[in-house]
């Protein structure tokens, strides 16, 4: 359970929060910090509402919002992402930006706001960014290979309970980009890992596995994202907290594929 | 909260609708008896040779489950599919969200489940205004779709021996549900995105992100391509193809705080049926019992709890109006466990729509909990001590901490609060058996269709209604269409085409002229008040009539006063979001309109003048028995009433009852 401080005081209301917030007008525009003072935060909104309070201040005033995307804010889909403070996600362990509540700050706090920094997720807007790239690296083998119609009875292939759960472990990922943003290499590691682990710990998946695990790292390389360096900061901000043994599981499938001649 | 009305004086009143002279819709249903209707329909399609099928192009709007797995099916066959969505990956879309489960006649738990059983409790968990063939087929590939999916990889969970796990959830008496932890619909949609990522691979699916349909281009009175806006460059596009599927899901922030996504939309279905798609039962929507109560104006979104949670949950409030005391100073006799009280046989997992609206009551009577007093407990307790911390917490880990985060309480010692929100909406484009609407080759799947659920839909039949829909009836119904039409040219620069592109700029230009004071944010909340107040958990006539009155002044003033900067050839947020509560300030009035004619309460849909002395929903098979498929005819101008009888023949109706 994730207490945050601020609950354990008394309840404050009309926080005052200072925000400096990237705005940029398009892809290839040059970006800036911008100040903006908020007087009258709930500590029960979600960051992102609170982002929402100062777009509608922002439109009344005539000026543009800022542009951000999220969409379920219930930390499920992946949408939203936003480097807080120099952490992706903001300073809570294992939480989006969407679940983010402002009871984590205190009154008086000044927070910088970024978009996801890597070459391989240009910015589109403000605080939005294309994340399309992970998209290709699924593309290129992070599935198996079954067409409509194809399956075996549900319960014909058995599973061990242990394998499952560790599949399941891996396949929580919601390619939100946190660990890119985070590492300092920009490398996608954890992200394709995670879905190597996912397919190829279980037996559906084992047929294609060497074919997967190679296809999936050459994808990564050439969108651009960096090398893993071990560093681990991926998995402190990733709010599935999506262990780095699937990176290493990765790597493992990779060099057996690379020396058992995948087809 | 809702803006009170001047009263109009009493004139002639001018007709609402206006009844279709054609006789009763014809669904297309196949005749025989009810299990071989699909299989004789399977055989009686029409096909498309192997070698023919990169010839067809067909549009998919939307990549939840129902885009997606139609994307990735019709795909993996060869046809030429091109799949659009709003966000930056199809991976995104809402069916993400879904916690609890998905149906599978299996009855691998020997407990007397089958396909009929399935098909019975999901016509009468509809209160039988559903389409017996249609939810017949649908409990029928029940069964392939948890094969399809377990051979994707979906992690569901396991048995220790290494088979499928299941458990019973809301509403059934048997164990059909499977689930993958509390994120079945994630694991569900990466198994159809990953397989349509497959296509895009093999060339026969394209991808097309951050697109917007704003409008649908018929020519010769068949569907033949859409519009859409660049959500980046602002560039208005053209796309041509023998065929459109929309899989755009729900119309539920039409209510401002659901639990749908901040994004979903009726946008494309609107957009479609002012092209000439039919809305049928519009006003069939659904209130979810277990959501995270509303904290404040602020809020943007309302977070749903698995109702998973009611198998080992009790849901009481104090006996006492007034009862202000924290829950664990309230002594047992002094609570009420108000739905094992009133359905000993059920308990606390009666229907949605029986929870929410006896949430709704108790609080009602002023016996809610929580600041707002509007909220029920729902306690861990009693299973925490019975099955250990442990065993809960294998089963609900995730949900709990979703919980605390929230709300900041923790729900191992203090009771969860909850309290009914929108969650999903049965209603939608109106299609015949063959997923076909009102306009020849537009196809509607999933949520964003309006066939099998009733009026109320049961637990966990979502995912399987939206993957039953993708994976088995478009594969069947598409070729079929495709093989039996004969096409013209239809090329991007027909009339057709120019015609709808410059009716999309002209909108978009229309509200960035106004530059008035008042946010699309602000209206859009408006009209949820509106909706909740009166079309939401109980309705009635005055109500209905009253939003029906102030809906057409709040559009009036949308086009007068709304407030969105910057310009339409750029990424422009406010611009996109402008557009989909301008269409939501035409659709609800639609949605009240149906709800207003329809004077029967059935499933979701419960009219203070119709119930039964005991205060359920009472129906009125009689005169109501029907679908109601409306038909546009202008803004301001009344629709057209297409009637469907719904037959009968197995599944014969009673009043439900889950005493």
């Amino acid at each position: 359970m994730i207490v945050a401080p601020a609950l354990q005081g008394t309840r404050h209301h009309g926080m005052r929060i200072k925000l400096r917030v990237w705005r940029q007008a398009g892809p290839d525009a040059q970006g800036r910090l911008e100040d903006h003072q908020l007087d009258d935060i709930s500590p029960d909104m979600s960051f992102l509402e609170m982002l929402d309070v100062l777009n509608e201040r922002l439109i009344k005033a005539g000026d543009e919002p800022i542009d951000f995307d999220s969409d379920c804010r219930e930390g499920i889909c992946g949408t939203c992402g936003l480097m807080i403070d120099g952490r992706a996600h903001g300073p809570l362990p294992g939480t989006t930006t969407c679940q983010l509540h402002m009871r984590t700050y205190a009154d008086g706090d000044t927070i910088v706001i970024e978009p996801w920094r890597a070459d391989a997720f240009p910015v589109l807007r403000d605080l939005s960014v294309d994340r399309t790239a992970f998209d290709r690296i699924i593309a290129a083998g992070g599935f198996i290979s079954v067409n409509t119609g194809a399956a075996p009875d549900a319960n014909a292939v058995l599973v061990p309970k242990a394998d499952a759960d560790l599949a399941m472990d891996a396949a929580a990922c919601i390619a939100c980009g946190a660990c890119v943003a985070q590492c300092k290499n920009a490398s996608a590691a954890l992200f394709t890992g995670a879905k190597v682990s996912h397919l190829s710990l279980l037996p559906q998946g084992s047929p294609e596995r060497a074919r997967r695990a190679l296809r999936m790292v050459q994808q990564m390389d050439a969108e651009g994202f960096g090398s893993c360096s071990n560093e681990g900061e991926c998995e402190a901000v990733c709010p599935k907290q999506i262990s780095i043994a699937n990176i290493a599981r990765m790597n493992r499938e990779f060099t057996r594929a690379s020396l058992g001649g995948a087809s | 909260m809702a803006i009170a009305a001047p009263e109009r004086p009493t004139t002639v009143a001018a007709p609402r609708f206006v009844e279709a002279s054609t006789p009763m819709l014809d669904a297309r249903i196949p005749s025989g008896p009810l299990e071989r209707k699909w299989i004789q329909r399977k055989f009686e399609n029409k096909l498309v040779a192997p070698a023919n099928r990169r010839r067809y192009s067909v549009i998919v709007v939307g990549t939840g489950l129902a885009g997606a797995s139609a994307a990735a099916s019709l795909g993996e066959q060869g046809y030429d599919v091109k799949a659009f969505f709003i966000h930056d990956s199809p991976r995104r879309a809402h069916s993400i969200a879904a916690q609890g489960g998905i149906n599978a006649a299996k009855n691998y738990k020997n407990d007397g489940d089958s396909v009929y059983r399935l098909f019975y409790d999901t016509i009468k968990g509809g209160d039988y205004r559903a389409r017996e063939a249609n939810v017949h087929r649908l409990a029928e590939v029940s069964v392939n779709i948890l094969d399809q999916c377990v051979a994707q990889g979906v992690p569901f969970a396991r048995e220790y021996g290494g088979l499928i796990d299941n458990r019973s959830f809301g509403g059934a008496q048997v164990e059909r549900t499977f689930y993958a932890r509390g994120q079945t619909g994630q694991q569900l949609l990466l198994g159809a995105y990953q397989a349509m990522m497959r296509q895009v691979q093999a060339g026969t699916v394209t991808l097309v992100p951050r697109r917007e349909m704003l409008d649908l281009v018929t020519v010769d009175g068949v569907a033949r391509g859409i519009i859409t806006r660049d959500l980046i460059s602002g560039e208005i596009e053209r796309h041509s193809a023998h065929a459109v599927l929309l899989c755009t899901g729900g119309y539920g922030t039409v209510f401002y705080l659901s639990t749908n996504a901040v994004n979903s939309n009726v946008t494309a279905a609107w957009r479609a049926h002012k092209r000439g798609a039919w809305m049928a039962n519009p006003c069939f929507t659904q209130i979810h019992p277990t959501c995270i109560p509303v904290s404040g104006d602020h809020q943007s979104k309302l977070t749903l709890m698995s109702e998973s949670l009611r198998n080992n949950g009790r849901i009481w409030v104090p006996k006492n109006v007034g009862d202000r005391r924290q829950a664990s100073a309230i002594p047992e006799a002094e609570r009420d466990y108000y739905l094992e009280r009133k359905y000993p046989s059920f308990g606390n997992l009666v229907p949605r729509d029986v929870a929410s609206r006896n949430a709704k009551e108790v609080c009602d009577e002023g016996r809610g909990v929580g600041d707002s007093g509007l909220s029920v407990y729902l306690d861990f307790r009693d299973d925490i001590t019975r099955l250990g911390r442990d065993v809960i917490k294998a089963r609900y880990g995730n949900l709990f901490e979703m919980y605390n985060r929230i709300t900041g309480e923790d729900p191992y010692s203090t009771p969860m609060r909850i309290f009914p929100a929108v969650h999903y909406t049965m209603g939608g484009l109106w299609v015949d058996y063959h997923l076909q609407s009102s306009i020849p080759g537009l196809f509607v799947l999933g949520e964003a269709n309006f066939s099998d659920h009733g009026a109320n839909r049961l637990g966990a039949s979502a995912l399987m209604q939206g993957l039953a829909d993708g994976y088995f009836v478009a594969p069947y119904v598409v070729p079929d269409y495709l093989a039996s039409t004969k096409f013209g040219d239809a090329p991007v620069n027909h009339p057709a085409f120019d015609a709808a592109a410059i009716s999309v700029r002209g909108q978009l230009d229309r509200i960035l002229k106004v530059r008035g004071r008042t946010t699309p944010r602000e209206f859009h909340r408006k009209l949820g008040h509106l909706m909740w107040d009166h079309v939401g958990m109980a309705r009635n006539k005055r109500g209905l009539e009253t939003v029906l009155r102030e809906i057409p002044a709040l559009r009036e003033e949308f086009w007068r006063d709304i407030a969105v900067p910057g310009s339409a050839d750029l990424k422009n947020q406010s611009l996109e979001y402008a557009g989909r509560v301008a269409d939501y300030l035409e659709f609800a009035e639609e949605m009240a309109l149906d709800a207003l004619e329809r004077t029967e309460s059935c499933g979701g849909h419960f009219r203070e003048e119709s119930q039964t002395p005991e205060g359920e929903a009472l129906r009125d098979d009689e005169n109501f028995a029907h679908v109601a498929a409306w038909e546009f005819t202008g803004i301001g101008t009344p629709p057209v009433l297409h009637r469907e009888k719904l037959q009968f023949e197995y599944a014969h109706p009673t009043q439900r009852s889950y005493k």
